[in-house]
């Protein structure tokens, strides 16, 4: 069961779950220093919707995230990505699901030095073979979509950190991800900054149909969700609709 | 993807410019030295080659002591005489022309000028076997060789030395301590690849040399011209023979004297400057070794300074390969603008070695490719281990390097 055909996963994403974690749990190191970062984890997302993950520092959303994320593989359990089963797929495998089907959003914006801002987007595109012309075309659409047309040729030390963060979220939804992973999306931003960032992706959700989930500390940054997932000790304590958004 | 890759590499080159250029320097080093010492050995090769074929390929050098090859092995045996060099032009079908020498170094004298040179005495055959003539001035006249008078046909050197742009002809020059009267100057042959000036010599009548320098009737060397019809091996076995029967060796006793076939010596020589060259460019070739190391050692400096870019080119999903590909592709151009800085440098020495040494300059179109070849090979090999410690970082550790 692997992940080597987009049609498998694009056909069964629409008829389940999109995320699937089933009793997976997570442990770092052995013996004395063994610590269990997540114990025995359950939820489902489905396509469309915008999770919010929240808890304090070491409850395991981080390392829920990595895990949805295809960045690490779970201790034990299931995790089926669109119906199929990922928790164990090796390294390239997991490459080739992050190149096709997920965009990744970090609080430090993670952009290449030294390289234009439409060059960093177009990144992914390169490793998924495209040809240059509509991988340029590409980009100015996702640069524009993220309100940033004009500054597509500024290297991430002339933008500002909720530019950059931009550039970042446009590099993210550049290759049409079935899911935006958000870590701290917001983390390193003041408050307006953060808002913008926040609109940008509430609309990608909204306008685009993009799945979404973001980890955050930040009880009002969660609002903007239209769901709440609560981490504490690498277990999940509350997983609620959010009412104000539904 | 192999393009973008590519420009990738160039891209992160440039980037540090400076520091690329450190990197490359071994590589550039070793590849420039063994291009200049093969390009300069080749065309030493050449030069000696074709300086000894100018000298006359068909041309025997008969020299007393025992048989050996090689040059200056005049031993304690027995000198040869006039009539020697006289038996085996006339005695022997397979030589067109022998010409007696003997040769002492000493100082020329002409007004307030001296020079210290090579006298030579010898006669008109002398011209004739080394195919060298005679640019102003006559040869020796018989007279003047049959009764040992001291005329001097100069070298060009020897004449620039002592009479300048003036002209020597009937100027009467001191030879230790006999006067000579200047008959003729010889065309100007050039340095030979020993580096020995072939102009620095002064002729005269062989019987004047004996009587009036040397006190002796020997001759120390006889060359000999192969005739066009025979072989220098025949000629070599008929002179040996001939020779053996007039100084009365016997039959199973060893030559008191030798006889070196120019082709011999040619081979000989070329031989050295192969070795030679082989060895410089080993040497050389141990800088491309330790360039190598270099660029492996930046190349790993260059992973973890870039640890963060490589966790983020593996979080948007490059493959292991990509990265590999990446850096191996990164190490293969650098190493190879080092090898085409170096062909170029190398080139470019060999030139001015060339134009130094005034030999020919034979850029050899194999040894160019190799080093090319080479130093591609250099960046695959010492790029490896760097690019496959990329490949297999873990993506969250590299996003979290700082």
């Amino acid at each position: 069961m692997m992940v080597d055909s987009a049609d498998q996963i694009m056909r069964t994403s629409r008829l389940e779950a999109l995320i699937e974690f089933d009793a997976i749990t997570k442990v770092y190191g052995e013996g004395e220093a063994e610590v269990r970062a997540l114990r025995g984890i359950d939820f489902k997302i489905a396509a469309g919707e915008f999770v919010a993950i929240m808890g304090p520092s070491g409850s395991g959303k981080s390392t829920a995230m990595n895990i949805v994320g295809c960045l690490d593989t779970p201790t034990s359990g299931h995790y089926r990505f669109g119906g199929n089963e990922v928790g164990n797929l090796d390294r390239n495998q997991r490459a080739l699901l992050r190149r096709n089907y997920l965009g990744f959003v970090f609080q430090g914006y993670n952009l290449l030095p030294r390289t234009s801002a439409l060059e960093n987007v177009e990144l992914p595109l390169i490793y998924l073979g495209m040809q240059k012309a509509e991988r340029r075309r590409l980009s100015f659409e996702a640069l524009e979509r993220v309100g940033l047309e004009g500054r597509e040729q500024h290297g991430p030390s002339q933008l500002s950190g909720g530019q950059q963060q931009r550039v970042a979220i446009a590099r993210a939804i550049v290759t049409r991800p079935s899911i935006l992973l958000a870590d701290e999306p917001t983390g390193n931003l003041d408050t307006a900054r953060s808002t913008e960032i926040m609109n940008i992706l509430e609309g990608l959700n909204k306008a685009d149909g993009i799945t979404i989930m973001m980890v955050t500390h930040e009880p009002e940054l969660a609002q903007y969700a239209s769901r709440l997932i609560q981490f504490v000790d690498g277990s999940i304590e509350s997983d609620v609709m959010n009412q104000a958004r539904v | 993807m192999f393009w973008e890759t590519f420009r990738l590499a160039l891209h992160a080159i440039l980037r540090n410019a400076t520091r690329s250029i450190l990197t490359v320097l071994g590589i550039v080093i070793g590849v420039a030295a063994v291009i200049a010492m093969v390009t300069v050995g080749q065309g030493s090769t050449d030069q000696i080659e074709s300086e000894l074929a100018s000298l006359g390929t068909n041309l025997l050098m008969v020299t007393p002591g025992v048989s050996q090859q090689g040059p200056g092995m005049g031993g304690s045996s027995a000198s040869f005489t006039i009539a020697d060099a006289d038996a085996i032009e006339s005695e022997l079908a397979s030589i067109r022309v022998s010409a007696p020498t003997n040769t002492r170094i000493l100082t020329a004298i002409f007004s307030n000028k001296n020079f210290s040179t090579s006298l030579t005495g010898t006669d008109n055959r002398f011209m004739d076997a080394r195919d060298w003539r005679v640019a102003s001035g006559r040869g020796f006249y018989e007279s003047e060789l049959r009764t040992g008078t001291m005329a001097c046909i100069l070298g060009e050197t020897v004449k620039q030395e002592l009479f300048g742009n003036g002209d020597p002809l009937g100027a009467v020059i001191r030879l230790k301590q006999v006067s000579c009267r200047v008959i003729g100057v010889m065309e100007e042959k050039g340095a030979s690849s020993f580096g020995t000036d072939q102009d620095d010599l002064i002729l005269v009548p062989i019987r004047a040399f004996q009587r009036r320098i040397a006190g002796d009737r020997d001759v120390s060397l006889i060359y000999a011209s192969v005739g066009a019809a025979f072989t220098t091996e025949k000629a070599a076995v008929d002179i040996e023979n001939l020779l053996r029967e007039r100084r009365n060796i016997d039959f199973g006793e060893e030559d008191d004297f030798g006889v070196m076939d120019m082709k011999q010596i040619t081979s000989m020589l070329t031989g050295i400057t192969s070795v030679l060259t082989g060895l410089l460019s080993a040497v050389a070739a141990v800088s491309l070794l330790v360039g190598g190391i270099g660029i492996m050692n930046i190349m790993l400096v260059s992973v973890t300074e870039r640890t963060r870019e490589i966790g983020i080119r593996l979080a948007v999903g490059a493959s292991e390969g990509q990265v590999l590909l990446q850096f191996l592709v990164e190490s293969i151009v650098l190493s190879l603008i080092g090898g085409l800085l170096g062909i170029l440098l190398g080139l470019g020495l060999a030139l001015f070695g060339a134009f130094l040494l005034n030999i020919p300059f034979t850029p050899d179109p194999a040894i160019i490719l190799i080093a090319f070849v080479f130093s591609a090979v250099v960046g695959i090999v010492f790029g490896f281990f760097p690019a496959r410690r990329a490949a297999r970082l873990d993506p969250i550790e590299a996003l979290r390097h700082q």
